[in-house]
């Protein structure tokens, strides 16, 4: 089979590439088009550090062949500081300590920007189950919960920064 | 839900913080960071993911290391056939233990530590399941996989160790032929020892006498980010190492050691670690992308996948841990006998130095005249085990914490009366000949008793670890 060009529109902007058969998008999002924050944690869709938002919604960039999203939108975590601005959920991730390493960060940023987009008011179940693909192995949830749950409080408008 | 967003305790440097916050005073200015909320400096790139992590460098031309490993626990290795995997189109070179300038190491001998007990690939015998054995270097990750996967060993199986008590026994196959027996040996001692006044006597005269077995088993540090490397020849003929390693130095030392080549050859891009908690300290992906990337003359990355990193990335070592104790109606230690077994694995790394830091916690933070331990560091044919958050005193304080909660049960005690009696006191000699100071293990056990609502009587409460009172 040979190799085709992939059109996607990433982070509002239409690329295109050449893309071997088979080949991720989260590959294609690494090494074609060199957006590198969406992570290779296990590359068989279990810890998350490569989700990315599909349509909007979150997948495991590691299994998903990227020809079958050919012309889709996709959103990874460069397009979520729109002019080098921090939106709602990264400032609250920094303020809450929501880091450590780092290497979970961008899957998670994600699901929480994927969940609040869909629910601007989640409960703190809403939040665990957003999360519950997504592994960290340094912080624990709990600040990551946390973060979320500011960032939708801040989003709201319900406290000001 | 309620919560807080990082409580801070200002009553501390009250002074010097209204000083600081006046602009007064030379040292004012010195005081403005303990107290206050501080951002992670990389906090930033984290949440912008452009944090950059050695998997994010992609440098043209870039070429893929994988590895064929051992099937075998334990076998010879008579013959090894390259013939179909060379014939994988994309296969560059497949490097054997004949291409590592100095195959053989141990990373402690950067601090004497020996003697050398581990190839880098396997020679003419393979120790534990998954060993290296032939790098696979190709111009995809698919190609090196494949060639990798064709490589045929023909092995002569071997009897294996899987015991630590079975390693130590007379006639049990010999695991590392370098090390000569199945345990490490320290300064001529088949163990590291601690003798510290008559546990025999201890043992005459007590009014109970307590033993109690405890095994832990391996524990995987599983990183989100796996290990792994890429290493960048230079136009001067330089290497430059982008790697997840938490030990730049110790790895750039002992892989200049295994390449043969002065340590100013080799350049480290590193400390950005995608998690490690100890199980990146082992030199392991470096030493052999080096030498893939001199022999393409190409960058080339090592990195390994999930399962490696399950299976052969080193874990916290399983130990085996009897604690046998000599105590007196009111609860008093008079003598503690700890025999302690660290599964080392196949080789030795960084566990002889894990061994000698559960001898060195023994026998607890309690104060205990007669002590005696042997804590054995033997080899297995396990995945090698090495470093892991705290790697020698957690196990062992599992034991110990254990064994004390069991003693309390059985005299009817309070398990934490039963601490503050023993507990050391600032002044006291430890069995390692130390002297206990800035003990706080009183003061810290009445806090968390009163956090919790346990009452302790007032003698109790009266105690401190800087007097004798109550003992």
């Amino acid at each position: 089979m040979p190799s085709q060009i992939v059109s996607l529109v990433v982070n509002g902007e239409r690329r295109e590439f050449i893309a071997a058969p088979g080949v991720t998008l989260l590959a294609s999002l690494r090494e074609s088009l060199g957006l590198t924050a969406a992570k290779r944690g296990c590359a068989q869709g279990a810890c998350g550090t490569c989700t990315v938002l599909v349509d909007g919604r979150p997948e495991v960039a590691c299994l998903v062949a990227v020809e079958t999203v050919a012309g889709r939108s996709v959103r990874t975590l460069e397009g979520v500081a729109a002019g080098g601005e921090l939106d709602e959920v990264q400032n609250a991730f920094v303020d809450c300590f929501a880091t450590q390493c780092g290497f979970c960060t961008a899957g998670m940023i994600m699901v929480a920007e994927a969940l609040l987009d869909r629910d601007p008011d989640p409960s703190e179940a809403d939040v665990v189950e957003a999360i519950s693909g997504n592994v960290c192995r340094c912080t624990g949830y709990r600040p990551i919960v946390i973060a979320i749950l500011e960032a939708a409080r801040r989003r709201r408008g319900a406290v000001s920064r | 839900m309620t919560y807080r967003l990082a409580p801070i305790d200002t009553s501390t440097f009250a002074a010097e913080r209204a000083a600081a916050a006046a602009g007064r005073g030379v040292d004012g200015g010195d005081f403005t960071v303990i107290g206050s909320v501080v951002q992670r400096s990389d906090a930033r790139g984290h949440v912008t993911g452009r944090t950059e992590f050695f998997e994010d460098v992609l440098p043209p031309r870039l070429a893929h290391l994988k590895m064929h490993r051992s099937a075998r626990h334990h076998a010879r290795i008579l013959d090894v056939d390259l013939t179909e995997a060379l014939a994988v189109p994309g296969v560059l070179r497949i490097l054997t233990h004949a291409d590592i300038p100095n195959n053989l190491y141990t990373p402690l001998k950067l601090i004497g530590v020996g003697p050398d007990d581990e190839p880098i690939l396997a020679v003419d015998k393979v120790r534990y399941l998954g060993e290296p054995i032939c790098a696979v270097v190709a111009e995809t990750e698919a190609a090196a996989l494949e060639g990798a996967a064709r490589i045929r060993v023909a092995y002569e199986d071997l009897p294996p160790v899987f015991d630590v008590e079975e390693a130590l026994k007379e006639g049990a196959p010999l695991v590392n032929e370098y090390h000569g027996q199945n345990h490490f040996i320290y300064e001529g001692h088949h163990c590291r020892r601690i003798r510290f006044g008559d546990v025999a006597e201890a043992f005459a005269r007590a009014d109970h006498v307590f033993e109690w077995r405890y095994q832990s088993a391996p524990i995987e540090q599983a990183p989100a980010e796996t290990t792994g490397c890429v290493v960048v020849p230079q136009a001067d003929g330089r290497l430059r190492i982008h790697s997840d390693t938490q030990a730049c130095f110790f790895t750039l030392d002992n892989t200049a050691l295994i390449l043969n080549t002065p340590f100013n050859k080799l350049r480290i891009v590193g400390g950005t670690v995608g998690g490690g908690f100890g199980g990146k300290v082992d030199v392991v992906v470096e030493p052999v992308a080096c030498v893939a990337a001199m022999a393409a003359d190409r960058p080339v990355r090592f990195v390994y996948d999930r399962a490696e990193e399950m299976q052969v990335s080193s874990p916290r070592a399983a130990e085996r841990i009897y604690i046998k104790d000599a105590v007196m109606d009111d609860g008093r230690i008079i003598g503690r006998k700890a025999t302690l077994y660290v599964d080392a694995g196949a080789y030795a790394r960084h566990s002889p130095y894990g061994t000698t830091k559960a001898a060195a916690h023994l026998p607890g933070p309690y104060a205990i005249p007669n002590v005696w331990a042997d804590c054995h560091c033997v080899f297995t044919n396990r995945t090698p085990s090495s470093a892991m958050r705290g790697f020698g005193v957690t196990i062992a304080d599992f034991a110990l914490e254990s064994q004390m909660d069991r003693i309390a049960r059985a005299l009817d005690l309070d398990p934490l009366r039963l601490r503050l009696l023993n507990a050391y006191r600032d002044g006291d000699l430890k069995a390692h000949r130390k002297v206990a100071e800035g003990t706080a293990l009183v003061e810290v056990i009445q806090k968390a008793a009163e956090l919790a609502g346990h009452e302790l009587p007032e003698a109790y409460r009266r105690m401190s670890s800087t007097t004798r009172e109550g003992l």
